[in-house]
């Protein structure tokens, strides 16, 4: 029984990092009250870069670093239209999804079925990993402890620094912090560059990782479930962790109950039916107002509105 | 005598929207360690003004000069630097953060965050100028009166020696506006400059050392307060006798057409904002609801108008029940409505003619089937234009290029060209000019011949005053009384307006 509980938590980390990395991103970015529907592009774009990048230079730092870079660069499209241009946010994070599902399908076509020469380690802690049953947490690869690591630290900046205030001013009333003299724009600019890093980050953590391979559409609605998440989350980085591996878990699940008769579509389809609920939910203003959504969340910024 | 340096000196400034024209080639000049009212009408240009010397708006010509050095003021944050701090008339606070959090707002330039050390200044800064705050209470949990303070609060923490206030006092309760014109003095006293942006005269002769005047984006006069009067102030600000005698015939009160019996809403918050309110409206009378901004007003006319539930209570039109009626129900039983946000009731972009069939498309003659007559259409607009005075390029124009004022009288027109048994009209003359207030003004009182009821909310006074023929005083949710428009009672009402008496349903007229 132990061998099985620890089996599916082991299993249940990883399978939640991708998750808990976007979500963090997203978290910040809808803090500065822009909501970025272009998670699941950037990601994508962040798995095919990482996996081009790693296959060509045999480095899997560099694939990474790259799979960020392409993330920020997704993100600042959308930065540009929604704070910039001020168009919809909705339509633009929409584009974002469908130009990344595209450009990715595209520059992956010579990468399908190749086998990654080298991949993301498990890092090797002494001692701890050596430990039995417990060592079993000690051996995910590095990405997974950054991932970790970044929720005591995201919180702690979000909450208890100057910058913080900013960032959650901004996604409250713009007009307060721009009247104190913050330029609303650049930290728009800023929290959605790091929203796009973060996609860039799970999308190669999925791609020369979790399954070093590139298959077209491997992201597989992940990026929609961080959507989904960070409302969940309230936006707070702690609970986008819990959040992030319950949906892992139910990932792990629903391979291991397939046995006992529950079919994995069935635990399949769970966190889109979430998302679902939860997109309709915050749609009504009532409930966006009980949750503390970002009170300036999907509105543009204007100085000289008249 | 002048030799008291001067703290803000702004030359030839001009500044233009899509067109028109704010400012006008103002000259404005405050010296260090005085009151100055900026006194005007609404859309006179004093916020304009004010806005741009804090950054907000850039001027399309002239020149700042603060402590007698240039300055290039290009953002808040370069007027914050140089010791101007603003408190806007809607308040720019974050409404789910604490007071601390709003105050240091962009100060500090870092990551670390010295919350006691914050707190310890705000404290003592609240301390000097007697303006008492929880520094740990969330903006939403307090009043107008301690929101501004905060307002106070943050631009005394960055330093700010040069405060412009905003229209001040259009949110606060008299006993708040003494106590805010105390710390103004308070304020002065302790070598800070102050501008005060009003349109309330006795707030000039109040409290100010020297008045500057703005009409129609241009200065008419620089004047020290004390010599000046309020006749002298009015006729500055208007450019005409202001106080217009309007004719109001006697009329003689008809049959009752609304009913409400102790009537309760929740605001948006879910606080009860309108509490056991009852009163009656009858055909060829006005009955006026005065009170200050946020009592509940707001509300109680949204539930009559069927955009809030009531939570209890009854609402009669015509002695039929219509509280659960939907929109389409009341305007059917003879109600219409016209809100304080008047662009919310009509289509901008949609033209004149057809915004102003908005409710009579469904019927005949507009209605030929399931097409719209639009010669109809047409020479019925034409018809209201005339009627109503509305200045327009022609009926197919769209509604958002005309002014407030024939926006306003549009509506009107609209709401009034239908059966309609009581009218309902929420703030109809705010950010009016005179004219078109005027003109509204006449609109309102030629419907009581008519035999229509009408029930008007307004924070304006003198518009209650002269327009009711009884008046309701609110005070939190609740009617305090109703009593006459008389002089006599003039006190009464100010007491009912900040809380302080209660009359006895017996003694209601």
């Amino acid at each position: 029984m132990i061998d099985f509980i620890v089996s599916v938590l082991t299993l249940t980390i990883p399978a939640g990092t991708a998750l808990l990395l976007g979500t963090l991103g997203e978290v910040y970015a809808e803090r500065s009250g822009v909501l970025n529907l272009g998670v699941e592009g950037m990601m994508i774009m962040g798995a095919v870069t990482g996996f081009a990048v790693t296959f060509a230079t045999k480095n899997v730092v560099l694939g990474i670093l790259a799979a960020s870079l392409a993330g920020i660069l997704m993100s600042l499209i959308h930065a540009y239209f929604s704070i910039t241009l001020r168009v919809n946010q909705v339509v633009s994070g929409l584009a974002l999804t469908m130009l990344g599902l595209g450009i990715s399908g595209l520059l992956g076509k010579q990468f399908i079925g190749m086998p990654l020469p080298v991949r993301l380690q498990p890092v090797h802690v002494p001692v701890l990993s050596d430990l039995p049953i417990l060592g079993e947490f000690f051996r995910f690869n590095i990405l997974v402890y950054i991932s970790i690591l970044l929720v005591p630290l995201l919180s702690f900046f979000l909450y208890k620094t100057n910058w913080g205030i900013v960032l959650r001013s901004v996604g409250e009333n713009p007009a307060a912090a721009d009247a104190m003299g913050v330029n609303v724009f650049l930290v728009r600019y800023l929290a959605v560059m790091f929203g796009g890093l973060m996609a860039g980050l799970a999308g190669a953590f999925l791609s020369v990782a979790y399954a070093p391979a590139w298959i077209e559409g491997m992201t597989a609605g992940a990026g929609w479930i961080v959507i989904a998440l960070t409302i969940f989350s309230l936006y707070d980085p702690t609970r986008a962790m819990l959040g992030a591996y319950l949906f892992g878990g139910v990932r792990v699940l629903q391979f291991r109950l397939q046995p006992l008769g529950i079919p994995a579509n069935l635990l399949n389809m769970l966190p889109f039916l979430v998302t679902i609920l939860v997109l309709v939910l915050i749609s009504e203003q009532a409930f966006r107002r009980r949750i503390g959504v970002p009170a300036a969340l999907m509105q543009p910024y204007s100085r000289e509105e008249k | 005598m002048s030799e008291v340096p001067t703290a803000v000196l702004m030359k030839g400034i001009t500044k233009r929207f899509a067109g028109v024209v704010a400012n006008s080639n103002i000259d404005f000049e405050v010296r260090e360690g005085e009151i100055h009212a900026l006194l005007g009408e609404n859309g006179a240009g004093k916020t304009t003004l004010m806005n741009i010397l804090y950054g907000i708006y850039r001027p399309d010509e002239g020149e700042i000069y603060i402590y007698g050095k240039k300055a290039h003021i290009h953002s808040p944050k370069d007027a914050i630097a140089l010791g101007i701090g603003m408190v806007h008339q809607q308040f720019r606070l974050v409404q789910t953060h604490t007071v601390v959090e709003n105050i240091v707002l962009g100060t500090g330039n870092g990551l670390r965050f010295e919350e006691e050390e914050v707190r310890q200044k705000i404290v003592d800064l609240a301390q000097r100028y007697s303006l008492a705050i929880n520094p740990d209470a969330r903006i939403w949990q307090l009043s107008a009166g301690e929101q501004q303070r905060v307002e106070i609060l943050k631009a005394l923490y960055r330093g700010a020696k040069i405060l412009i206030l905003d229209e001040p006092t259009s949110m606060l309760t008299p006993l708040e506006i003494k106590e805010l014109l105390q710390t103004l003095r308070r304020m002065t006293e302790e070598g800070n400059t102050i501008i005060f942006i009003t349109h309330k005269l006795d707030e000039v002769t109040a409290v100010s050392h020297r008045v500057t005047i703005l009409r129609q984006g241009k200065v008419t006069a620089v004047l020290e307060t004390a010599k000046t009067n309020k006749v002298q102030l009015a006729n500055l600000m208007v450019g005409r006798e202001v106080l217009f005698r309007l004719e109001k015939p006697s009329v003689e009160r008809g049959s009752e057409v609304l009913r409400v019996e102790g009537l309760e809403a929740l605001s948006d918050k879910g606080l009860i904002a309108v509490n056991n309110v009852s009163f009656t409206v009858h055909r060829g009378e006005i009955l006026g609801i005065a009170g200050v901004a946020g009592n509940g007003q707001r509300e109680l006319l949204e539930v009559i108008a069927g955009l809030r539930p009531a939570t209890r209570g009854k609402i009669f039109i015509n002695g039929v029940e219509a509280t659960r009626s939907s929109i389409r129900e009341r305007i059917n039983m003879g109600m219409s409505y016209v809100p304080g946000e008047r662009m919310t009731a009509l289509v901008p972009n949609m033209s004149i003619a057809e915004n102003m069939i908005l409710k009579s498309y469904r019927t005949a003659p507009i209605s030929k089937g399931a097409f719209i007559d639009r010669r109809e259409m047409l020479n019925l607009a034409q018809r209201l234009i005339q009627e109503y005075e509305v200045i327009t390029p022609g009926p197919e124009k769209p509604v958002k290029l005309l002014s407030g004022g024939n926006i306003q009288r549009a509506l009107m027109a609209r709401e009034l060209s239908q059966q309609v048994d009581i009218l309902v009209a929420a703030y109809p003359t705010s950010g009016l000019d005179v004219g078109a207030i005027e003109t509204i003004w006449r609109i309102l009182l030629s419907q009581r011949p008519l035999g229509k009821a009408i029930l008007l909310v307004s924070d304006d006074l003198e518009e209650i005053l002269t327009l009711s023929d009884r008046v309701a005083v609110m005070h939190n949710g609740e009617i305090m009384g109703i009593v006459e428009p008389k002089e006599e009672n003039l006190e009464k009402i100010g007491l009912m307006m900040a809380g302080a008496l209660k009359l006895e349903q017996e003694q209601w007229v």
